[in-house]
This record gives structure tokens, sequence and C-alpha cells, in this order.
């Protein structure tokens, strides 16, 4: 078989192939829950339900997608690049640990000017997660892959180590936890008495610069042209190593700010489960947005929902709450495809 | 310094060495047969996670041993075969399809774990392969012992280095397979399929990475439990490139890692591990690893079209 490039795609091919994905991801769902024995429609309601379904399910889901943006945007912004970018959930923590260490009483300063320290230091700690494996792709051509990957391990068991360390809270009763920031490092909530905390519209400011970057500056300009080809970005003149630094730094900076918000705003202290692989699902992220920033809240806020909906619906039907990542991993695996499959017409013999 | 040398002329040690590096050997040849094709399996991952419960589940609901290894091996293959379609004809991102094969593969596994066994805490042992001494062999002195006294898995994991360096570099098979990874549009030329050879490459090496994860729970474990990979996949990613894509080169990777890995467990229990915290040690093999990527990738020689995708008549 052989692809040909379809030259003007029509709207029926655009829509209808994403939307086979999706179906296909629902019809595996409902036979992983009759598997499971339950009853498959009543198990998808209980999903959407669970995700949506009142006020607190949906600030919940909010909840859980405010960090999936920011690692999401660190995924998108990298892989435009072409930057293999896999280890979010290691600039995560290293965006955690800042904000503990400055959060926790070493600045008694005011909100306002705490507030910026604070994530600005997560920001250049995550930036600089990245940078290592960056400068060793650049100078070295090591694969970044491999070292973002092993660098994920080797920042958990740092963190492990702190909490067990100095960074142990005197009243954790022995649990490898930090001990909770002061009130004036804790991102508010942002309707009273609602569990929504203000890292959510910073994930959306966050959405927009990242926008505005890619679509109204040079150096957007150059990492499209240096994710699209970088020979020829080389030869036009572009400086293809130095734009990648920097696309590290904006990647590994927008995953920090992860770990803040999670910690600053709503845990309060850092433990080593803040994240249940909020750097990795932050790649399912980006592509379901096709690397589109603004795209980005919108997939956030879908896969979010899936999680928190099949949390919700594991309890009262009984089916295993890994159901929500296979149909994760289904539904990135069929839309990868879906959008090839809208450029390319596959030809037989 | 002294405690490292009683460590390392103790027989034990050399042992929990080979015993370590086994694994990695069967996922390290799976990975090399796939790049040596010209694709780059992320999956490896979670083949190995499906592979280790495939194994395990077989044996513990009745099947024998070496069924559990065939089962375990065509469950890799399966995902193999997914791996192959989606960047092979399809030329999809290798990077993306192989993180989300890892993904799918771990969850599925880990949802069928939980299907099997709902309630269980401690996860049960299964009647793993036992250790057998290869007669003459074993009795020579300090690494007689450690070497030819393993499973019979670990005998098969040496056996695989010599079967794919011949098949590798003596046959035209070989030829064709490496042709494949080098300059697709020569294979092309000679009338062989590029899809077909890196497809047949894709799957049999998924099939030994899920070897590798089988390895661990019956030869070593012998029981799974979750996250019980932990990281041995993408290790050996960068053992491949340690290696330059020869067996042999990485075969000494993987016991090069075993070696210090067996060491760092073995510190931890020494007055250093008093002092250090253990984390440190846990850290080591995965610095190392990065380390090594660093040191060899100046005169590594990547496969010339490795993530190159073909299409036919495309040029």
């Amino acid at each position: 078989m052989r692809l040909e490039t379809v030259a003007n795609p029509s709207l029926a091919r655009t829509l209808g192939f994403p939307l086979i994905a999706l179906a296909a991801t629902v019809v595996l769902g409902s036979l992983l829950a009759m598997l499971a024995g339950a009853d498959p429609f009543a198990t998808l309601g209980l999903i959407v339900r669970g995700a949506a379904g009142s006020q607190f399910a949906l600030l919940e889901t909010l909840n859980r997608a405010t960090p999936l943006i920011f690692t999401g945007l660190a995924v998108a912004v990298a892989f435009r690049a072409r930057l293999w970018n896999i280890g979010a959930e290691a600039q995560l923590y290293a965006g955690a640990i800042l904000t503990v260490l400055l959060g926790t009483g070493a600045l008694e300063w005011p909100s306002a000017a705490l507030w910026p320290v604070m994530a600005g230091a997560a920001m250049l700690a995550g930036a600089l997660v990245l940078l290592g494996p960056a400068v060793l792709k650049v100078r070295f051509g090591v694969d970044e892959v491999v070292t973002t990957l092993l660098f994920n391990f080797v920042v958990l068991l740092f963190v492990s180590m702190l909490l067990e360390g100095p960074m142990k809270d005197p009243m954790g009763m022995g649990w490898p936890q930090s001990p909770r920031l002061i009130a004036e490092a804790r991102l508010p909530r942002i309707v009273d008495g609602l569990r929504l905390h203000w890292g959510f519209a910073l994930a959306i400011i966050a959405a927009l610069i990242v926008w505005v970057i890619e679509a109204r500056t040079t150096l957007g300009y150059e990492m499209r042209a240096v994710g699209l080809n970088r020979q020829a970005a080389e030869f036009a003149g572009i400086p293809v190593g130095r734009v990648i630094l920097k696309t590290a730094l904006l990647s590994g900076g927008l995953a920090a700010l992860a770990g803040f918000s999670e910690v600053a705003g709503l845990k309060g202290n850092l433990t080593l489960d803040i994240s249940p692989g909020f750097g990795y699902t932050g790649i399912i992220v980006a592509m379901l947005a096709l690397l589109n920033p603004l795209g980005v809240v919108v997939s956030a806020i879908f896969v979010a929902g899936v999680f928190v909906g099949a949390d919700s619906m594991s309890r009262a039907a009984g089916v295993p709450t890994y159901i929500a990542d296979i149909m994760l991993a289904t539904a990135l695996l069929t839309m990868v495809l879906a959008i090839a499959l809208t450029r390319f017409r596959v030809r037989w013999g | 310094m002294a405690e490292i040398i009683d460590i390392l002329l103790s027989t034990s040690f050399w042992a929990a060495v080979i015993r370590i590096a086994s694994p990695l050997i069967f996922a390290t040849l799976g990975e090399l047969i796939c790049e040596r094709a010209g694709v780059l399996n992320l999956g490896i991952e979670g083949i190995m996670v499906a592979g280790a419960f495939a194994g395990w589940m077989t044996v513990y609901s009745g099947g024998g041993l070496w069924t559990g290894v065939a089962i375990a091996m065509a469950a890799g293959m399966l995902f193999g075969l997914l791996h192959g379609t989606l960047t092979v004809p399809f030329s999809l991102s290798q990077h993306v399809v192989g993180l989300g094969i890892t993904l799918l593969a771990t969850s599925a596994t880990y949802f069928a774990y939980r299907l099997a066994l709902p309630e269980v805490d401690t996860p049960p042992r299964i009647e793993a392969f036992e250790r057998s001494a290869i007669p003459f062999l074993s009795d020579l002195p300090v690494v007689g012992h450690a070497l030819f006294t393993q499973t019979p898995l670990t005998y098969l994991a040496f056996a695989l280095v010599v079967v794919v360096s011949l098949v590798l570099y003596r046959t035209p098979l070989g030829l064709a397979l490496r042709a494949a990874g080098e300059s697709p549009s020569a294979v092309a030329a000679q009338g062989l399929s590029v899809t077909g050879i890196r497809m047949g490459a894709v799957i049999v090496g998924s099939g030994l990475m899920a070897v590798g994860g089988a390895f661990l729970t019956m030869s070593a474990f012998n029981s799974f439990f979750f996250e019980m990979v932990n990281g041995r996949g993408w290790i050996c990613i960068a053992l491949v490139v340690f290696g330059a894509w020869m067996p042999g080169k990485a075969l000494l990777g993987a016991v090069l890692f075993g070696i210090f890995d067996g060491l760092q467990i073995r510190l931890q229990q020494t007055e250093l591990g008093a002092d250090v915290p253990y984390q440190v040690f846990l850290m080591m093999p995965f610095l190392l690893s990065i380390l090594a990527l660093v040191v060899m990738s100046r005169r590594a020689s990547v496969p010339a079209a490795l993530m190159v995708t073909f299409n036919k008549g495309e040029r």
C-alpha cells in the first residue's frame, strides 16, 4: 500500500475521520465495561455524570484540567519545534520543590510580591531541568527522548530524598511530606466557596501568552520553522541550536508551573504523589489539541473529564479505574491515525 | 574500598549481576532489531509490562512455564503488530505511537490484573523457573557458579545474543533488515518490501521485549506487581545506543549495567549506605545511563534511516 497526499481534503474528510476515532474510543470503553461485568451504557452515563453532572463535578474536572493545561502547553511548544520533551513530569516536580522552598516561610512577604517570585523561581527550575537534555542534544547529538525519560526517575528519587530528609515536615507524623505553605503563599479560590483556585486562571492566561508567542513573534516563527524542516531553517539563517534551547526553557518553565499551581493552589504541600503522571498525560493533551495552545485548554478539560468521570464511575460500578487510561491511549492512537487519513489517501497495490 | 572488593569477589554478587542483566538482554535485543530496521520502538516499557503479566498469568492459571513464555511473546507481538501498522505503512510519528503503545499496554495490563484479581493486596507467587547448574562449567572457580547456575531463561538470553548476531550479519535476511534501516530505497530497488521487513522486525522485536518482561515475573520476582518494570524499558533504549546498535556490545552494556545495579543494592547495606540516602544509590543506574549516552554519542553509528519513513514510489 502507498499513501497519496490529498490536495484539498473535503469537510467530510477533515471531520469524519476524527469523529470515527472518537466513536471507536467510546465503543472500546463500552466493551471494556462489559468485560468487567457492568452495563456499558450505564457506565458511559456514569462517566459523563461524574465529570460534568453537577457543579461540584464540573469544578473538580476544571481543577484536574489545570496541571494538564500547563503540561499540555509544555509538550505542545516543544513538539512544535521537534524537541521531544517527555520529561514534563520531572519539570513539574522541580517547580513544586521551588514553590515549597520559598513558600513555607523563607520569604515572609505579602502575597502580591510572593506569588510572582515563587512562580518565577519554579519556572526557572523547570527550565533548567529541561535545559540539560536540550544542551546534550544540541551540543553532542544525544537523543532527548531517552534523557528526558531517564531524568523523570532521577528527579522523582530526588524529591523522595528531600521529603525524607531536609524538606520533611516535622509535624508530618513520619509521612514523607513537606511542611505546609504559609497563608500568603497559597493561591486563593476564584469564587469564594467554590473549589476552583486561581491556578486555573493562570493556566488560561499561559495558554493565551503561548498562543501569542507562537502566532505573533519571531521566536514563534523560528520554532515552527525549526520543527518543520531543520535544514531549511538553518539555510535560511535561523540559529537552530539557540532556538531549540529557547524552546526548552519555555517548555520546561510551563511544565514547572503545573507543580507551582498544584502545590500553591490545590494541595498546600508537596508529597510524592502530587502528580499521577500529569507530565505523561500532557503528551496526550497536546496531541489531541494538534499542538495548538488554545486547543490544549479544550483537550485538557476533556482528558480531565475522562479521568474524573472514570474515578467516580469506578466507585459506583466497580469497573477498574484504569479504563480511563486505556480510553485515552486509544483516543491518542486513533486520533493521530485519523489526522493522517484526512491528509493522505491509502492506495493499494 | 575494601567493601567494594569484598562485594566484587563474592559469588552471589556475580549471580545477581547476571540475573539483573538477563531481562535487559531480551528487551535490548528486541529494541535493537526494531531500530536496525529503522523503527524506534518506544512501546518497549509498556510491552515489558504486558509480557510480565501475560507470562505470570498463564502460569498462575495453571499453564506451563514455557507456555507462559510463548503467551508473553505472543502478547508482545500483538502490540508490535499495532505499533508496526501505525508507524510503517501509515508513517505516523514513531515517538507518539510508541508512547501511546506504552500507555495502552500498561493500562490494559493493570486493567486485566484488577479484573483477574479484584481483591488481592499481596500479589500471589507462582512456581517459577528453577535454577539449573550446567555440569562441569558450574564447577569453575569464582565465576563458574555465578554464570552457570542460572534459570533456563538466562541461558536463552545469552544464546539469543549469538543467534541475533548470526542472523543480522551472516544471513540475507539480516542484510535486508539492516539495509531497511540504512537505505530503504536500495532495499526496494532489490524488489524487496521495506514495509514487510520493518513490520516483521517490529513484531519480532516486540515479542522479545515481552519475554524480557516475563523474565521479571517468571525468573526473578515470581509474582506480578504494579510498577515492576520501573523504567527498565527506557534503560534498554539507552543500552542500544551504548552498544552502538550491535548485539555483542549491547550484551556488554547490559552486564555492565548489572554490575552497577548489583553494586548499588549491596552498597546500601554497608557503612556508606548508612551515611548516604538510599535514593542516591537508586539514582545511579539512571544517571549512568545518561552518562553512557553522552560518552557514546560521539562515535555512535546510528542507522541512517532510523525514524525515516518510507513510502514506495515517493522521492
